[in-house]
């Protein structure tokens, strides 16, 4: 009767019976959606006028010369309205959410991107905006807060578990098996149940069919190998479908290394061994869990790769040695940052720096005949309190310092 | 699928001839440790509870509300494993003559194995299972071990589940039918009403299995409002919300206002 979602043997929808019927809802729209070719069109139009696609691609010819290896290039993801590719899933969600004639949405953030961007989204078609956020996150993320809460949107600061992306989802699935008849739930990543890893993906495949488009023009070959950061899977599934069809081009996905292997103290289901098949958040793929099935804390110096399951789609893809999986490590996903920062002048977020850290690691050893593609899924404007205190900048802490005397003299005027 | 009355639903059949509602109460394993879930059982046992549900306790608790939730991750916490809530459920179908369900999300099951956590049940004594995220069309694995083992697969009816969908779960289950009273997640307030009584029709309409009713029914006056409406009271996150405020031994009291 109709797709259950199934990537071999991950996906699916285990989902509370009382979400059945949105769920039957959420497919129709979704795949009415996909037969629409008016609604894609739509799409594109809101996406190059209210976003700024098509978004460019880069060449880092500073850092392609001083590897001296691969040309690099870069997708510019971070050029999108809000700082990321997220917003390419919240906008296109956003129209469907009119479509169902829902009034109000609902989403989980982890490092705030997907928070920010669907803020934005409701503020733009006025719908009203609730996003749950691990307490954990609230912290790391005060200047995306803050946004949301400009915005409209209210934040809520999730305190169960491990205060993460993980339970942030948790509490917005609680919140919608209350409020579905009026609330879409807009899932920020290639995650949860089906359809969410489909449509998802879809929306996310706009970034590899420009990139293709891209490097055939500008370089006149496809690249020999695209990278991109891996946490839920969104900004990885959208620039590789631009590729699947190419056998000749390698998908390399990069998840967040933390201490590095064997530390128990990371985010990579896939390039390291700690995972296993288990069925949490309403789908199956490879979570890090314990023996018994219970979730374990994950850690990554970027909040939006720290999560404990994976696209299903990307489980799928690894299993057949379609995506060829690697993790960063916290040390060199900063160092890779600060170098790009440096020389090129580009900021990549902390995330979107673990795919320019294994792609700098790869180009030397490669020919300066091929080409490399990196997409650059967001920029780091939001991660400048955690880049602050990682690269140890006293000048910072001394800004902050003299803000927080400021704000408290204030106070106690006041 | 060819269905014959499993022994938990006799038993429930048995039960409703001499009580015209039945009292189904739900503890977390393991919360706050297994010590005191034995007591927990022993004390609503003698109160009077006719059934019962022990959760094994989930570190994703999708379908449950913030007092389940949090007696979940306080179990694992205190390091609650899958294998202490198998020793401690045998212990309490040993000791306790009513019939004990497990409720608990399904990966669990997934990660023991589906045949070895249904032979496991079966083997301890467990009558029937409970799984909130665990839809039949994901659960064929389950339901099949299940029916083999003879033991009631539990689906949950919604005042959002068509009628159709309704006689689909039916059809998919045993033992009897967890209808929730309202939508939302456990533990919040339901409003015992004129549309309630009109859903609950429905329910009973749409299957002939016995009626469980659950969410929100916390007092003697909603179990009163259920009484030839269902057979079964379901009192879940109020139990436990006693046991918070008024410790262990809060609980035998507060069971006896509900079957006074």
């Amino acid at each position: 009767m109709k797709n259950s979602g199934y990537y071999s043997q991950f996906g699916g929808a285990f989902i509370p019976e009382i979400l059945v019927p949105t769920f039957d809802e959420l497919e129709s729209a979704y795949l009415e959606a996909r037969e629409d070719e008016s609604f894609w069109q739509e799409y594109l139009e809101l996406m190059s006028t209210y976003s700024c696609r098509a978004t460019p691609i880069t060449k880092l010819d500073n850092l392609t010369e001083q590897l001296g290896g691969a040309n690099i290039y870069v997708k510019r993801e971070d050029l999108n309205h809000t700082g990321a590719h997220k917003a390419n899933n919240v906008m296109g969600q956003g129209l469907l959410t009119r479509r169902m004639k829902k009034t109000r949405v609902i989403a989980e953030t982890g490092a705030g991107q997907h928070g920010v961007a669907t803020a934005t989204m409701a503020a733009k078609f006025g719908f009203d905006c609730t996003i749950y956020m691990g307490a954990h996150d609230v912290e790391r993320q005060r200047p995306n807060v803050f946004w949301m809460e400009q915005m409209g949107a209210t934040v809520v600061a999730v305190t169960e578990g491990s205060q993460t992306l993980k339970d942030a989802i948790n509490e917005a699935f609680r919140d919608w098996v209350t409020n579905m008849d009026d609330t879409h739930y807009v899932l920020g990543t290639a995650c949860g149940p089906h359809p969410f890893p489909e449509m998802v993906s879809w929306f996310q495949s706009i970034i590899g069919t420009e990139a293709r488009k891209q490097m055939l023009e500008r370089t006149g070959k496809l690249p020999q190998r695209v990278y991109a950061c891996v946490g839920g899977g969104s900004n990885a599934m959208g620039i590789f479908s631009g590729f699947f069809d190419d056998k000749e081009v390698e998908l390399v996905g990069v998840e967040a290394g933390g201490r590095g292997r064997g530390s128990g103290e990371h985010a990579a289901r896939l390039a390291y061994d700690d995972a296993s098949i288990g069925v949490a958040q309403g789908y199956k793929t490879f979570f890090l869990q314990d023996r018994d099935g219970q979730m374990q804390d994950t850690h990554s110096v970027s909040a939006g790769l720290d999560y404990v399951g994976v696209s299903p789609i990307l489980s799928h893809l690894h299993e057949t040695e379609q995506v060829r999986f690697e993790a960063a490590t916290d040390d060199d996903v900063v160092a890779a940052m600060q170098r790009t920062v440096r020389h090129e002048g580009l900021i990549p977020a902390l995330e979107s720096s673990h795919a320019f850290a294994q792609a700098y690691k790869e180009a030397p050893m490669m020919s300066s005949d091929d080409n490399i593609l990196i997409n650059m899924s967001g920029r780091a404007d939001k991660d400048i309190f955690t880049v602050a205190d990682a690269v140890h900048d006293p000048k910072w802490t001394e800004f902050i310092i003299k803000k927080a005397d400021a704000y408290r003299r204030e106070m106690n005027n006041g | 699928m060819d269905k014959h009355a499993t022994r938990l639903e006799q038993s429930i059949v048995d039960a409703r001839k001499k009580k015209d509602i039945l009292l189904m109460t739900h503890i977390v394993l393991g919360y706050p440790s297994f010590d005191d879930s034995l007591r927990v059982v022993e004390d609503m046992v003698k109160a009077g509870v006719d059934l019962m549900e022990l959760q094994i306790p989930f570190s994703e608790p999708m379908a449950d509300g913030p007092v389940i939730l949090k007696a979940n991750a306080e179990a694992l916490k205190a390091g609650a494993t899958v294998e202490q809530s198998f020793e401690m459920a045998e212990r309490l179908t040993k000791e306790f003559d009513i019939p004990f369900l497990f409720m608990t999300y399904y990966n669990i099951l997934f990660c023991q194995g589906i045949e070895a956590f249904v032979d496991r049940c079966k083997s301890i004594g467990i009558q029937g299972c409970i799984v909130p995220d665990l839809p039949p069309s994901e659960g064929q694995d389950y339901l099949d071990a299940m029916h083999k083992a003879e033991l009631a697969p539990v689906h949950i009816f919604t005042p959002n589940t068509p009628e159709p969908r309704m006689r689909f779960l039916s059809d998919n289950s045993s033992g009897f039918i967890y209808s929730v009273a309202r939508k939302g997640v456990t533990g919040k307030d339901t409003a015992f009403s004129e549309e309630l009584e009109s859903y609950l029709t429905t329910c009973r309409e749409n299957t002939s299995l016995p009626l469980a009713v659950g969410f929100g029914v916390k007092s003697a006056d909603d179990i009163n409002f259920l009484r030839g409406k269902a057979d079964i009271a379901v009192v879940g996150s109020e139990t436990i919300r006693v046991m918070e405020t008024e410790g262990v031994a809060g609980v035998k009291p507060f069971i006896e206002t509900l079957v006074a």
